[in-house]
């Protein structure tokens, strides 16, 4: 039975790597280090490095259209997977994309070290600042704010995506303003939960997982898991508590379908109808639509409870090992134009970063049948409007991670609130 | 007829004999180094590569951990044994280790007794031998990452199937991947399914050299099937039972890939490298990795790579004395 002999460990983990990112292509981009561009006419790869589908894909063919020496592939892995890689990947200086997206649970891990990346001033970029809401266009500098290293796709205004057909089954509203109307408070998001489960719908539960609604909830707050000197205050932050004992409620009541997110099962969820609510930033709506294939007309949104948040949202940023720099940030310019961002939204639902596109009639008349017609222009829009920034340090996703795990043994009665509390903390502060 | 130096020509003539006396010795010699270092030459491949790619990381694992070192950090402090110090204080270590165990015994135990079992069956005459026997080494050659999301979705908790047929039985739905021993079950049978032909057609290989006057004997004094299986097969057999424990404690000591996939086919992305979120089955190899590739503290993680190998040799070792006292009270 042996399972993997090799006396270390780094080349079974490697080819496991391999397997289990299928989607991971070849190798194209990076390597070399001269930084020198193609003479005119030369046919120039270009590498996209993404985690899930950004839509990018029809733009590529347009693109291609204008610049025929162009050949674009896009690399896609899973979301942990991807931001691993890369940073092995800057650290062994080979292997990167000519273009990498960076979440904004990690911007600030690359941000931190800008000698791995071009600075994007340094191919005209910094006319875009214009464009862009003001707090992303900081996330995408270096920490001194000299060297500007990622430019914002999207961003991810906070609703809350519901199914209209479970509301009406268990004798609640199903109109969107009504619905909306139901939680302006998360204490009232929890309250209606209880509702929705005594009226014991076969098959499904008020919400997927506590994980993302803790998530939404600490954004929502001025200050999260970081202070603005980059310190974890997890353990003093009254707000990050106040978050983890309200989706500790939901577990507490029975209200979650116990789904941990982006997880196969989760997926299989939402093509089961396995639960009411989930917490929906405006890239959410277009994975919705994905997995749920057959509920369309059956999701709506309504507003997220405890105002406005954002969750989510990337950058794509020019690693340093590309071979491209100049033809890679043209495509970076292009894929992050007003118009681009805008038609990227109508396809996907990644909500653009430019709000010289929220007062758009053609965003805001902008609605989808799949989710009843809802006019989810106008409430991302209003959405990103409300959105006030929040500092995100350098580990953000290593504590969202324990957090979460505490958050799942809660929820799978493993301990109590508290304990998982203590055991939070404890972890969090190995966090180096 | 033993080798010898082929003759040497005979001086042509003319030549002067001054240095007749030294050419003999010269090939003579030149052959002695052949066949002295030809051997060597052959094998020495295999101890190159070795050298390379299996005692060079070994020994650089070695001096890796003795230090505060990072994938992100250019320095490197050397801090002597204070990550062996933080590991074996760490109580999520002892968790992994525990996990380990645990599921190497659960899939260990019951894999090779199948195993007996099944060559057994098949070490008899059969129609369609060759058929049965690449039959067994077949869910060897899958991929592990099919086997692993496959019976992921079989142990699903909702809409797994075992799950649905133990509940035609009155059964509730289990939560495979969240309980400790249920999800050291389910990891289990993954271990088994891949594992349990090639450990068979072992014991078969074995089983065949088995002298048939045995059996015959046995069979007129009339012992039962099982019986000759006790008294005469194991028995027989030992040395190679030997070496399927020591092979199978060494791989269930490392077991990763079956872990790590389905807690991402269970926990999502999170909940990966911790083996669940309370590390329910995060077993040693899984804890090395989480350190090294997660988090990027390769200091950290090459002390418990370290200290993961001891154990291997120990519970080999434990092993080895096990079995070979185990088979001589059969006798």
């Amino acid at each position: 039975m042996g399972i993997l002999r090799p006396r270390l460990l780094a080349p079974a983990v490697a080819a496991l790597l391999a397997a289990s990112v299928a989607a991971c292509g070849g190798d194209s981009g990076g390597g070399g280090g001269t930084t020198g561009s193609a003479e005119p006419g030369e046919k120039i790869t270009l590498t996209v490095g993404l985690f899930g589908d950004f839509g990018f894909k029809p733009l590529y063919e347009e693109y291609k259209k204008t610049h025929p020496n162009i050949e674009i592939t896009e690399r896609v892995s899973e979301f942990a997977d991807h931001h691993n890689n890369l940073i092995k990947r800057l650290a062994t200086n080979a292997g990167t994309a000519d273009i990498e997206a960076v979440e904004v649970g990690y911007i600030s891990t690359f941000t931190a070290t800008p000698d791995k990346f071009h600075n994007l001033k340094d191919y005209g970029l910094d006319a875009r600042q214009s464009d862009y809401l003001d707090w992303k266009w900081q996330q995408g500098l270096s920490k001194d704010g000299s060297a500007l290293l990622g430019l914002g796709t999207d961003v991810g205004g906070l609703a809350m995506c519901y199914r209209k057909d479970l509301f009406e089954k268990a004798g609640l509203p199903s109109d969107r303003d009504e619905v909306s109307a139901l939680w302006p408070t998360w204490e009232q998001y929890i309250e209606t939960g209880k509702k929705f489960a005594a009226a014991n719908v076969a098959g499904a539960k008020f919400v997927d997982s506590p994980g993302e609604i803790f998530r939404a909830m600490v954004n929502q707050a001025p200050v999260g898991l970081y202070d603005a000197q980059d310190n974890i205050i997890v353990a003093s932050n009254p707000e990050v508590k106040k978050a983890w004992d309200l989706s500790n409620q939901l577990s507490q009541n029975g209200l979650t379908a116990k789904l941990a997110a982006f997880s196969p099962p989760w997926n299989t969820g939402f093509a089961k109808g396995s639960f009411a609510t989930i917490i929906c930033p405006a890239w959410m709506t277009g994975y919705i639509q994905e997995q749920a294939k057959d509920a369309s007309g059956k999701w709506d949104i309504a507003a997220v409870p405890g105002g406005a948040g954002n969750s989510g949202g990337s950058h794509l940023m020019l690693p340093k090992q590309g071979k491209h720099p100049k033809e890679a940030a043209e495509l970076i310019n292009w894929l992050t134009s007003k118009e681009n961002q805008a038609r990227v939204f109508k396809e996907e639902g990644t909500f653009p970063s430019i709000p010289a596109l929220y007062d758009d009639p053609s965003i805001q008349s902008f609605t989808k049948p799949f989710f009843g017609d809802a006019p989810i222009g106008k409430i991302y829009s209003d959405a990103a409007k409300a959105l006030k920034p929040q500092h995100l340090g350098p580990k953000e996703a290593e504590v969202r991670t324990a957090i979460g795990n505490g958050l799942g043994r809660v929820e799978q009665g493993k301990q109590t609130p508290d304990e998982a509390w203590a055991q939070v903390l404890k972890d969090v502060e190995k966090i180096k | 007829m033993a080798t010898r130096a082929p003759d040497r020509p005979a001086a042509p003539a003319g030549v002067p004999t001054r240095r007749h006396p030294r050419r003999p010795g010269w090939s003579a010699r030149l052959h002695r180094i052949d066949v002295a270092v030809s051997p060597y030459a052959y094998i020495a491949p295999f101890f190159l590569l070795f050298s390379a790619f299996g005692l060079f990381p070994l020994l650089y694992t070695a001096w890796v951990s003795l230090h505060e070192w990072t994938l992100l950090s250019d320095t490197q402090t050397f801090i002597g044994a204070e990550n062996y110090a933080t590991l074996l204080t760490d109580p999520y270590f002892w968790n992994a280790t525990f996990n380990t165990l645990s599921i190497g015994i659960i899939s260990t135990v019951p894999q090779l007794v199948l195993a007996i079992w099944l060559a057994h069956l098949l070490n008899r005459p059969l129609r369609a031998q060759t058929f049965f026997r690449i039959t067994l080494l077949l869910p060897n050659v899958t991929s592990v990452v099919a086997v692993v999301v496959i019976f992921s979705q079989l142990f699903g908790r909702d809409f797994g199937l075992i799950n649905w047929v133990l509940g035609l039985f009155g059964a509730g739905a289990i939560d495979w991947a969240a309980g400790t021993a249920t999800s050291h079950v389910a990891i289990s049978v993954m271990i088994m399914w891949r594992w349990t032909g090639y450990n068979a057609l072992i014991y078969l290989a074995a089983m065949q050299a088995v002298p048939r006057e045995l059996y015959e004997a046995a069979t007129i004094d009339g012992a039962s099937g099982l019986t000759q299986l006790r008294r005469i097969t194991v028995p027989m057999i030992r040395p190679t039972i030997v070496f399927t424990v020591i092979v199978s404690t060494i791989g269930a000591m490392q077991i990763l890939a079956e872990p790590l996939l389905f807690a991402a086919t269970t926990s999502g992305s999170g909940g990966m490298v911790t083996g669940g979120p309370d590390r329910q089955f995060q077993t040693l190899a899984l804890y090395v990795y989480e350190h090294g590739f997660t988090n990027f503290d390769f200091g950290y993680a090459s002390a418990a790579s370290w200290v993961m190998f001891v154990f291997v040799v120990i519970a080999a070792g434990v092993n080895y004395l096990f079995t070979r006292r185990m088979g001589g009270e059969i006798r």
